[in-house]
């Protein structure tokens, strides 16, 4: 069976607990306006990875990953739009002992083989971009309906998830996040407020398309920190 | 039994070090492990700030006069040379300076005149006639020995860049004396013990071999005479053991300080004395004589001295080796086969001088890592690195299998046993232009003349792999020939006309020698044949029938991405050469080893060599050491670190340098997250078999911004292949490259 993949990392501190070996999967199903990296969106691609293959690459690695707490993350792209793949990757993985992330929109329905990797997944990184389903129709191209299905399941299975959302000063509210709908979900174990950056945007015109965001102020890593922490607490207490 | 006349070892359990020369032991025996964290540390004293600002002064005015303060036109340095040389002679602890003032350089001719005379010129200054009449018309230098002997092929092969770097007209270097042999037994029991040994040499056949070494102790005792004669110059009688922890380390120093009034090498290693010092502080902290304060003092003293070791260096050595560097490499921590650490006190206090007289490249402090070191000590070596890029690392749990529990680094990456072992430098081959020389037929690519024997014109204008390692394979066997012939010759005349008699002094007789290959550009060569095997690569000839540059169609597999395609072609080479080289005999029958390092040569190295089949061009820098090339590492750190772990240090017995830059923000957020990564990166990295690793935590903003305003970085430190430079001291065209390579983000 074949992944197709858009890159491996080997070390990240940014994308889950300790030190990850990040796999980002080719194909997404939203089309954020601020996405970073656009060049994930289509599934079409010529980079094709075995399970094997990808096994042993990232087991190469498992001093780092376990020592650190660390483990794997697959990012994207969505990386639930290979869900088969990935349940394999993932069996192998855990038989390895390795701590396993995937990083998602949760904009997939959750079929029963969905359920089935998750089984195998430590934790959700789930990326929630907009509360209000109009703005996020807007901002993405797609509604959040599945979303909020995929995170009640999570909750209701009682996995592990830390909350991200990108903060885009005029566009977003990070403390819409303070809402009743999420706050039920007990599993929830971190808020990331990650703030808007334009590292992506040279993608964009590469591939010929047209950025829309324009005259956007980056929000402060401090003022991200702050607002992590305030929501946080708001969905504990 | 030696005699301990002034009662100098009363508190030390006494063995077998008390009835033979043997410091392991005598360390093994009475050394206190410290498994604490650096609480204990004291800051710098109102004295040593007085002292290190006026040096640091000096060295500002060093830097403003370009790069020389001033140096000796009319005296030959040698142990004795000097009158006895003060930076404030009230404010110092710790004594001694190459010449009578701080900074001067000296002149050190026995390696080669004209070198001295070129050096001279180049800083504004003539050579006394005298003394080039000298060693033009009486005594001849190593140089001229060489020369006298050097084939035909050995000069095209020094003058086309095949092979560099050669010690051929400076001092070979990277011998460390066991300087700790001075404050252990006194000068007078290690003349005794040499005088033993040349009686042994009573032989009835008096051979060659049995000249020579008769000769070379009778040398080595002059030399610990002279030193004798330069320690009372400062007023002291180094004839018996040291008595007490600051005697132990000036004695110590002494005798370090004498090695480098004699030998100009490349790389001067102090060896392992830390863990060694502590022994006699903390005798001199259970006595109530000194303070941690006091001690501290004495090691920020000894540290200010060896940040002011100079030597006259031409303008075409700082292009090889560039920032003024000497490689005063102090081996620190690894643990006692099978044991307990070596980490002790004084482990802690030289890594603090960075702190107390701040970052600097020098001494070149070198851990030894084990993953069994105490994690204090850990934690402690991951916050200096994070906060100075000062400090490098060694795998001891790899080398102490070859080298046991008390070898030093000599240079970057080279261990050997501490008095018991040395090598004859042997510099390093340019292997990606063998490959250029393999498929232009012996023809260097830039001047066009014939390097190499000519071999049978190449069919077709694509490359096949098989083709090319066959003939990459006869080329190598040319040159592993050439090259192992002419260090035998640079070393044997090294040995004749500029030997190394104090250093040797403080060397067992018997000595293991290593002939000390190296290899340069071992991510060209390896990417070129990967492109070779797994992409099309077609020759692009010029006007001279020369292949001079390529087209490659397709993608290739490259080293640094932990992918076997490529990297089994680095072990296939690596093996490939090592094998060829251990064909040929040796000078004193050393063992073959051989390096994968460039120091910073491989920018000159770049320079020197055409475009190759990697898609490099022409005069672009090659990366150092083992490092894969720049922006070629497509996955992250930890696959580069994989794939140069790979390398087989039973190959490269030398040492394998690896140069590892990162962005603080990358290796974590809070400084405990950064320490517990950058340890858990150390751990891992030497895990899977690598030998060093240099660590850079730095933005490429910071290094761009130094090289606009070097006024604002004057204490800059980074690590490039091996070693350490300040930053600002670096050409403009080495800075660059050093902006230029990969910093993981």
């Amino acid at each position: 069976m074949y992944g197709k993949i858009h890159s491996l990392v080997s070390y990240s501190n940014v994308d889950g607990p300790g030190i990850r070996y990040v796999v980002f999967m080719q194909g997404c199903n939203l089309r954020c306006k601020y996405c970073h990296n656009p060049d994930t969106w289509n599934i079409n691609t010529e980079n094709k990875v075995k399970v094997d293959e990808l096994v042993e690459k990232i087991v190469r690695c498992k001093d780092y990953l376990t020592s650190s707490n660390g483990g794997v993350t697959f990012s994207g792209g969505e990386p639930l739009l290979q869900v088969e793949f990935l349940t394999e990757v993932s069996k192998r993985l855990r038989e390895k002992n390795i701590h396993i992330a995937i990083d998602t929109s949760g904009n997939v329905d959750v079929t029963e083989k969905v359920k089935e990797l998750l089984e195998y997944v430590d934790l959700v990184l789930l990326d929630i971009k907009e509360m209000s389903r109009y703005k996020h129709f807007n901002l993405t191209g797609s509604y959040n309906d599945r979303i909020f299905k995929f995170l009640e399941y999570l909750g209701k299975i009682n996995k592990s998830i830390w909350i991200r959302h990108v903060y885009i000063p005029g566009l977003t509210n990070p403390l819409d996040l303070c809402n009743e709908d999420i706050k039920k979900i007990k599993s929830i174990q971190k808020v990331e407020i990650l703030p808007y950056h334009e590292l992506g945007k040279y993608k964009w015109i590469e591939l010929g398309l047209k950025y829309e965001l324009d005259d956007i102020s980056i929000p402060k890593d401090e003022e991200c920190k702050v607002l992590s922490e305030k929501i946080f607490k708001y969905i504990k207490e | 039994m030696f005699e301990d006349k002034l009662n100098s070892w009363e508190g030390f359990q006494k063995g077998n070090w008390a009835r033979e020369i043997n410091v392991r032991e005598f360390i093994q025996k009475n050394y206190n492990e410290y498994i604490g964290d650096e609480s204990f540390l004291s800051a710098p004293t109102e004295r040593t700030k007085k002292l290190w600002n006026k040096v640091y002064n000096l060295m500002q005015e060093e830097q403003a006069n370009n790069g020389v303060l001033s140096v000796d036109t009319d005296l030959i340095c040698d142990i004795t040379s000097h009158d006895a040389g003060y930076i404030d002679k009230d404010l110092e602890i710790i004594v001694g300076l190459q010449t009578d003032k701080p900074l001067k350089r000296a002149i050190l001719p026995f390696g080669g005149i004209r070198i001295v005379e070129k050096a001279l010129e180049e800083n504004g200054c003539k050579l006394d006639d005298n003394i080039m009449e000298i060693f033009t018309k009486y005594r001849k230098t190593h140089n001229q020995g060489v020369y006298d002997v050097y084939t035909s092929d050995m000069k095209k092969a020094r003058k086309s860049g095949i092979i560099t770097g050669l010690p051929d007209s400076y001092g070979r270097g990277r011998i460390i004396g066991d300087y700790r042999r001075v404050a252990l037994y006194g000068v007078d029991i290690l003349m005794q013990d040499k005088n033993q040994q040349l009686q042994e040499l009573e032989l009835d056949n008096i051979t060659e071999d049995i000249i020579r070494l008769r000769e070379e102790i009778t040398e080595q005792i002059h030399a610990l005479k002279e030193l004798k004669v330069m320690a009372s110059k400062y007023g002291m009688d180094i004839s018996n053991p040291a008595k007490d922890s600051k005697e132990a380390i000036q004695w110590t120093y002494f005798a370090y300080l004498a090695a480098i009034k004699e030998q100009n090498g490349a790389a001067m290693s102090i060896g392992r004395i830390t863990t060694f010092l502590d022994i006699y502080i903390e005798r001199d902290l259970k006595n109530n004589v000194i303070t941690e304060e006091i001690a501290q003092e004495y090691m920020d003293d000894l540290v200010i001295k060896l940040r002011m070791v100079r030597f006259l260096r031409t303008k075409d050595y700082n292009d090889i080796f560039a920032g003024d560097p000497n490689w005063v490499t102090e081996s620190i921590g690894g643990l006692v086969s099978g044991g307990n650490s070596l980490v002790t006190k004084n482990s802690f206090r030289i890594l603090h001088t960075l702190y107390n007289l701040g970052p600097a490249p020098e001494p070149n402090l070198t851990v030894l890592w084990s993953n069994n070191l105490p994690d204090n000590f850990k934690k402690y070596c991951s916050k200096v690195s994070i906060e100075t890029s000062a400090v490098q690392y060694e795998n001891d749990d790899l080398m102490s299998e070859y080298y046991g529990d008390d070898y030093s680094i000599a240079c970057c990456v080279s261990a050997m046993k501490t008095g018991k072992q040395m090598q004859f430098f042997g510099a390093r081959c340019n292997v990606a232009k063998a490959l250029l020389y393999a498929i232009n037929r012996g023809k260097d690519e830039i001047s066009g003349e014939q390097i190499a024997p000519i071999t049978p014109e190449i069919h077709g204008e694509y490359l096949d792999y098989d083709d090319i390692i066959e003939r990459l394979d006869n080329m190598f066997d040319f040159i592993a020939r050439l090259y192992i012939n002419t260090l035998n010759v640079i070393h044997y005349m090294h040995d004749k006309y500029s030997y190394e008699r104090l250093q040797m002094a403080l060397h067992d007789k018997d000595v293991h020698r290593t002939m000390a290959c190296g290899i340069a550009g071992l991510s060209v060569l390896v990417d070129s044949l990967s492109a070779i095997k797994n992409a099309k690569v077609k020759c692009i000839k010029d006007e001279r029938g020369i292949v001079t540059d390529f087209e490659v169609e397709g993608d290739f597999p490259c080293f640094g991405n932990d992918d076997d395609r490529a990297d089994d072609i680095a072990l296939k080479v690596q093996k490939m050469f090592m094998e060829k080289l251990r064909k040929h005999a040796t000078y004193r029958n050393a063992e073959h080893t051989m390096s994968v390092l460039t120091i910073t040569s491989n920018v000159v190295y770049g320079e020197k060599t055409g475009s190759t089949p990697d898609g490099r061009k022409k005069g672009v820098p090659f990366a150092p050491g083992a490092n894969p090339m720049y922006n070629r590492e497509k996955h992250g750190i930890i696959a580069a670190n994989n794939s140069v772990a790979k390398l087989d240090y039973d190959e490269s017995k030398d040492g394998i340098s690896y140069t590892f830059s990162i962005v603080p923000n990358n290796i974590g957020n809070t400084l405990e997250e950064k320490k517990d990564n950058l340890k858990i990166i150390l751990d891992s990295y030497f895990k899977s078999g690598g030998q060093h690793i240099n660590i850079n935590i730095i933005d490429r903003e910071v290094l761009i911004d130094a090289m606009e305003h070097p006024e604002k970085y004057p204490q800059l430190t980074i690590r490039v292949s091996g070693y350490a430079v300040n930053f600002v001291k670096l050409s403009k065209k080495h800075q660059l490259d050093i902006i230029s390579r990969t910093f993981h983000n």
